[in-house]
């Protein structure tokens, strides 16, 4: 077993290894999960924090619950409504919580490396839920163990991630994520959602998605930003939904067993055809979320045991 | 008084000459120089030990947080950063807070300089009103009153009529035009250049090509009115040819960079860190090394700091909402060595481009050793060896990228008008 992170700032850093240790450990939390007791007290005494800088349902629920199953004391910050609003910078604001002595701290962010800047600031564990553009590396490991457990192996898959790569933290993370562990991926969407020399990080562009889906073992689409829908990046939302909506007629091109995911919110008839979506011999898109408490609860329980360890380091030193 | 500086390896940008001699100053000026025996009658005599001595630096677009933001930097502390770094003018910029754009203003700014700081001062004025891109200045008078150049440092008149009108009047009275050229439109929020390292990192980016597309339209813009036009800074390859065609065209165009994008790139941001945000942002290596050698031909006339002090409080934020800038009046001097020491540049060729052009291009008298020119000068030793510790700085703000840097060359003492002004 391998993971040897102070902080869970980004796919990134991390070796593949690390990344099978997180995998393997959550394999054993899906099943805890799906059992009558679901309370451990793994990360009992422990104080969770969860920041959110951004509104957030999904994956603020998903780490509270992940915290509680595990018997950390977990606490919520609306961070929008805070003191933030008052003109408090981030370091300011991370100075006075590391003051209370924090363990884990969940942090969601509207600028890319804004997570990576409070990490440097605090003594606990630091785990990105989602900074700007830049990195969501919970969410490349829950896809990443469903398609482990979808497809019993997460190499030599021709995976392909579609839609607005340029504005996802999701894209970029798995994009790092499977390419360290020796897939091929296929990106696929209109040039204005590509980001600048894309080409250049071991992928292969695609702008038509007959000829990016053909063969694929995985379909992952992303969400697009309402904001982004009208004009400025591409002309209309029925247009996008004609040439990159996934419906039946485009996933016929993929492998007859290919999985789809999608990493939530949908926006059912613009990325992605309602019955797809539903069909639940090709989507796997509620396995995700079920996965996503799984890999969290194995995230803060590593990043635990290694800031115990340098705790009980400190006192015998 | 006469002082004589003796056994000085002497840069001379004019005549292009790097040799051991002697520099003798008498009531504030140059009298002479030469590698013959010293002349007899000095009242002091320096024995320089071999170290170089050089025309003290003419720095374009220093940022001197008065009025508006004394707090970041005064003139005081500007001055003694200047002396410290061999820079014995200051060319300051009028993006100040409110912007240098009125006679009044300007006097405010030479009256404070001459009582603070222990450098030259050449103010330049704003070229439209509030540095709004609507309405001219008064740059007739300001031209009286001292400026020695108009721009609206980084906010780009987007109009191109009221530019043309601006550049028509500027050249009726033979101003000289300061601008930076980048596509505003393209350029708008961005914090780094596109590339594989902006994608990789998420941030919002600019096109390199926004800064060819500004130098397009400026340079048609010169072509239409005749004005003399001075490009703050030229940051990547593609601007380049569109300088180069001006020129050889005969058009009366000069151009600057920051030592910044001679000596970082893109990818020393690393890890979000906000000190190497500058304006615009750092490029490419292959871009800082096609500028390296437009500086060495001379198709970049200007190497300058671009000296903008920014506080702890604006550093200390995301990446993005970090506020843009790097000190520089004391780091110019050891980072421009490095592009001796790497052997792409000789020093008379970077001094040209550090006093000599500078001067030349502002009508300023300093920035060369001929009898006659005041005695502005700086002895440094271009190989000792140090350590940048950000918080040794005379600046107030001390957001250098340079911090902890390994460097090489420094300055050992400056004269400003014959007094020195700094070192013993």
């Amino acid at each position: 077993m391998t993971f040897r992170q102070k902080h869970l700032l980004g796919i990134e850093p991390l070796h593949p290894e690390e990344i099978r240790t997180v995998l393997d450990l959550a394999d054993q939390y899906v099943d805890f999960n799906r059992g009558s007791s679901k309370h451990a007290d793994t990360l009992a005494g422990l104080t969770q924090i969860n920041m959110f800088f951004e509104n957030s349902t999904r994956t603020q629920a998903s780490f509270e619950l992940a915290g509680k199953r595990l018997g950390a004391d977990v606490m919520n910050m609306a961070m929008q409504a805070s003191s933030i609003k008052k003109g408090e910078t981030l370091i300011d604001t991370a100075l006075t919580l590391n003051a209370m002595h924090p363990d884990l701290l969940v942090v969601r962010h509207p600028h890319s490396g804004a997570v990576d800047l409070l990490a440097q600031k605090v003594n606990c564990a630091v785990l990105n839920a989602g900074d700007g553009r830049h990195e969501h590396p919970t969410q490349a490991l829950l896809d990443a163990l469903t398609i482990r457990r979808a497809k019993g192996q997460l190499h030599r898959l021709n995976i392909a991630i579609c839609g607005d790569i340029a504005h996802s933290r999701v894209a970029r993370s798995n994009i790092l994520l499977l390419g360290k562990m020796e897939n091929r991926i296929r990106l696929v969407g209109p040039p204005t959602l590509m980001p600048a020399r894309i080409d250049e990080f071991g992928v292969e562009v695609y702008d038509d998605m007959r000829e990016g889906l053909r063969d694929v073992d995985v379909v992952m689409m992303l969400r697009l930003q309402r904001e982004r829908m009208d004009g400025g990046f591409i002309p209309s939302e029925r247009e996008y939904y004609h040439r990159f909506g996934l419906d039946a007629d485009k996933l016929s091109v993929a492998k007859p067993d290919a999985i789809v995911m999608h990493p939530g919110p949908m926006n059912r008839g613009v990325e992605i055809d309602g019955e797809i979506a539903d069909d639940i011999t090709r989507s796997v898109i509620q396995e995700q979320v079920e996965m996503g408490v799984a890999v969290r609860m194995a995230a803060m329980d590593l990043l635990a045991r290694n800031l115990r360890a340098k705790l009980d380091e400190g006192r015998y030193a | 008084m006469k002082t004589l500086l003796e056994n000085a390896r002497i840069i001379d940008p004019e005549g292009g000459t790097d040799r051991i001699g002697w520099l003798l100053i008498e009531n504030g000026a140059i009298a002479g120089t030469g590698c013959e025996e010293a002349p007899q009658g000095a009242d002091e005599r320096i024995n320089c030990a071999g170290k170089c001595l050089a025309p003290g630096i003419v720095d374009i677009g220093v940022k001197i947080g008065e009025p508006g933001e004394r707090h970041k930097e005064s003139f005081a502390s500007a001055g003694r950063a200047a002396a410290a770094g061999g820079v014995t003018t200051m060319v300051t910029r009028p993006d100040t807070t409110p912007a240098i754009d009125t006679p009044e203003a300007l006097e405010f700014v030479t009256r404070r300089a001459t009582e603070d700081s222990p450098v030259r001062i050449a103010p330049m004025a704003a070229l439209t009103k509030g540095r709004a891109g609507r309405e001219m200045t008064e740059i007739g008078f300001l031209l009286d009153a001292g400026a020695v150049a108009f721009t609206d440092g980084d906010a780009v008149t987007t109009d191109a009529k009221v530019l043309s009108r601006a550049m028509t009047y500027a050249r009726s009275l033979g101003a000289l035009v300061m601008a930076h050229p980048q596509d505003p439109s393209l350029s708008k929020g961005a914090a780094v250049t596109s590339g594989k390292f902006a994608s990789l990192r998420g941030l919002p980016a600019v096109s390199p090509m926004a800064e060819r597309m500004a130098m397009d339209r400026d340079m048609a813009l010169v072509e239409m009115t005749g004005v003399r036009y001075h490009a703050d800074q030229i940051t990547t390859a593609r601007a380049l040819p569109a300088l180069e065609r001006a020129k050889k065209n005969g058009l009366d165009v000069t151009a600057g960079v920051s030592i910044h994008h001679l000596t970082l790139n893109e990818l020393d941001v690393g890890d979000y860190r906000t000190f190497f945000k500058v304006k615009p942002p750092l490029r490419s290596e292959d871009d800082r090394q096609a500028l390296i050698q437009a500086v060495a031909s001379g198709l970049i006339d200007v190497v300058c700091s671009m000296h903008t002090p920014q506080d702890e409080e604006s550093k200390r934020l995301p990446f993005e909402e970090a506020a843009s800038g790097a000190v520089g009046l004391e780091t110019l001097l050891p980072a421009a060595m490095r592009l001796v020491h790497s052997g792409q540049i000789d020093l008379p060729t970077l001094w040209r481009a550090l006093s000599l052009n500078p001067a030349k291009r502002l009508g300023l008298a300093g920035g060369r050793l001929t009898a006659g020119s005041p005695a502005d000068l700086v002895l440094f030793d271009p190989d000792a060896p140090f350590v940048l510790d950000r918080f040794k700085l005379n600046s107030k703000s001390k957001n250098t990228p340079f911090d902890g840097a390994r460097m090489q060359g420094k300055v050992l003492s400056t004269w400003v008008g014959g007094a020195r002004v700094f070192g013993g």
